[in-house]
């Protein structure tokens, strides 16, 4: 607790001496804004709304993500013909950052959402879907893919040689050597690689929600704030992603605790 | 193929490939006919493919030349009526015991309160069923090893096959294993094939003892243990034998050594 407080007066006294609420708003200021989360903002709705529509934004390209590189990883560590056929070109792609992608995805997806696929026209759920930008989402999906792919992989290629033996020496077919040896063995890695991915995914989206089109959003939320120079809805704006990404850092984290206790004393 | 014969093992051979091209040549020419409730133990020099052949027994390594016959049948691939203990610990650590032994019957698709019942008679086999609930690593390397016994049992296999199960075991847990070992094979009589390169262990368990050769593996010469059991080490037949086989041995590590 000692270094929050004293990170909080170091910003009470420089915020004081700088006397100036575009470069520096006190913390009283950025914290009524984040106690009346429901509040309407510059007109662009309330805090706690584009946190939401963000979260959504995330999980939808997350949860693609994971679908696709959980069992591509598991097949990858798996099968040693797979791993050498697709890591030399999964590889290439693995270092260009998220962002590199924006034109190329803006050129392909436009501002193409949900809604213009569903036929959506009108309606609350127009307003919903319209929000769910396939360029956003590419994006997302992009840095999440990466380090659950890589954890998948991990996990599985390193499960014990033994413990296959004894399965197969049991009379385990192949879908109990998937399903009752190879996940749970490599569930942890697999676990722990969601977690880093959806860190990613969640950093991702600023970068995401300042792409054209995107009308909502924290990240956009943010960057239309600085552009009205309210520097305290920035700051409160990145608390808040701050805070919800700690939170779902916490969710994973007590997981992977209750579930995988075993990795810890199977030493 | 004689009646009793649970196995025949005909011309036996197995050659590794090794990755910068080259091959190395593991089993020769190995040749054995085990009987029905057999306890038959395999000593031999380290590097000696005294453990590929039983995984080559087991399904779990292909054999470059011969053929293996169960009960006049082909061994193709791994089995349930062949089980195996293996040195390293095989627990699935995720698994309590009782889960982990009940292993076999669930792969088999038995029904969840067969397999349990199945589980809890082979831990009770075993002195192990007070400890059902706990996990792999809540247990000493003995304990753990009882366990590995007791699942590979609940598969109910005619061929037990063990491959330096007490290896990594403590010198007093490993003779407090044998005889606990001794004492579940005279209850199930199963056939069970030994590897280890314990003489001492050797004759304290086995009904015939097989010496193979430094690498390529062939088989040089087969003991047979005429002692009533239990066996007592005192006995003058005990380091008889253990002499003859330990002379033998040296030899061949001494041969394997040298090239």
């Amino acid at each position: 607790m000692i270094i929050p407080a004293l990170f909080l007066i170091c910003w009470h006294v420089a915020a004081r001496q700088v006397q100036n609420e575009v470069i520096l708003p006190g913390i009283g200021q950025v914290a009524g804004l984040l106690r009346h989360p429901a509040q309407d903002l510059i007109s662009m709705g309330s805090l706690a709304a584009n946190v939401g529509i963000s979260l959504v934004r995330v999980l939808a390209g997350y949860l693609l993500a994971v679908m696709l590189a959980v069992p591509l990883g598991i097949v990858m560590g798996y099968y040693r013909p797979v791993f050498k056929l697709l890591n030399g070109f999964l590889s290439l792609f693995r270092p260009i950052p998220p962002l590199a992608w924006v034109p190329l995805v803006l050129a392909w997806f436009g501002v193409a959402s949900l809604a213009s696929v569903m036929k959506v026209e009108s309606g609350p759920s127009y307003i919903f879907l319209n929000n769910l930008k396939f360029s956003m989402i590419f994006i997302i999906f992009i840095g999440a893919f990466y380090p659950v792919l890589t954890s998948s992989i991990h996990g599985v290629a390193n499960v014990r040689r033994i413990l296959l033996d004894s399965a197969h020496v049991l009379g385990a077919g192949r879908r109990d050597i998937f399903r009752k040896i190879l996940l749970p063995a490599a569930a942890p890695s697999i676990v722990n690689g969601m977690r880093i991915g959806l860190g990613v995914a969640w950093m991702c989206l600023v970068s995401a929600e300042m792409l054209p089109g995107s009308l909502s959003g924290v990240g956009y939320l943010i960057t239309h704030a600085y552009t009205m120079a309210n520097t305290d809805i920035v700051i409160a704006g990145m608390i808040s992603i701050g805070l919800v990404g700690a939170g779902l850092d916490l969710v994973f984290r007590l997981w992977e605790e209750k579930k995988f206790a075993w990795t810890r004393m199977a030493r | 193929m004689k009646e009793s014969h649970i196995l025949n093992i005909e011309t036996l051979g197995k050659t590794f490939s090794t990755s910068n091209g080259g091959s190395i040549e593991a089993l020769r020419h190995v040749d054995l006919d085990v009987d029905e409730n057999e306890f038959l133990c395999i000593v031999g020099p380290s590097g000696c493919g005294k453990s590929t052949l039983l995984r080559i027994v087991a399904g779990l390594e292909q054999m470059t030349k011969g053929r293996i016959l169960r009960r006049g049948l082909e061994i193709t691939g791994a089995h349930r009526d062949v089980g195996m203990v293996f040195q390293e610990y095989s627990l699935l650590p995720w698994r309590n015991v009782l889960d982990n032994v009940a292993l076999g019957p669930e792969f088999a698709g038995a029904p969840k309160k067969a397999r349990r019942e199945t589980a809890l008679a082979c831990l009770r086999l075993v002195g192990m069923e007070s400890f059902s609930r706990a996990f792999p690593h809540e247990l000493s390397g003995g304990m753990r090893q009882r366990v590995a016994i007791a699942r590979a049992l609940a598969n109910n296999p005619d061929i037990l096959l063990m491959d330096e199960p007490f290896g990594a075991l403590d010198a007093h847990t490993r003779i407090l294993m044998q005889k606990e070992l001794l004492r579940v094979w005279e209850a199930h009589r199963k056939t069970i094939l030994f590897v280890t390169h314990g003489v001492d262990e050797a004759i304290y368990l086995a009904d015939r003892i097989l010496v193979m050769s430094a690498r390529p593996g062939r088989i040089i010469d087969i003991f047979n243990v005429d002692m009533p059991r239990p066996r007592r080490r005192s006995d003058p037949v005990y380091g008889q034998l253990a002499e003859k086989i330990l002379n033998l041995l040296e030899k061949e590590a001494a041969l394997s050594f040298g090239g």
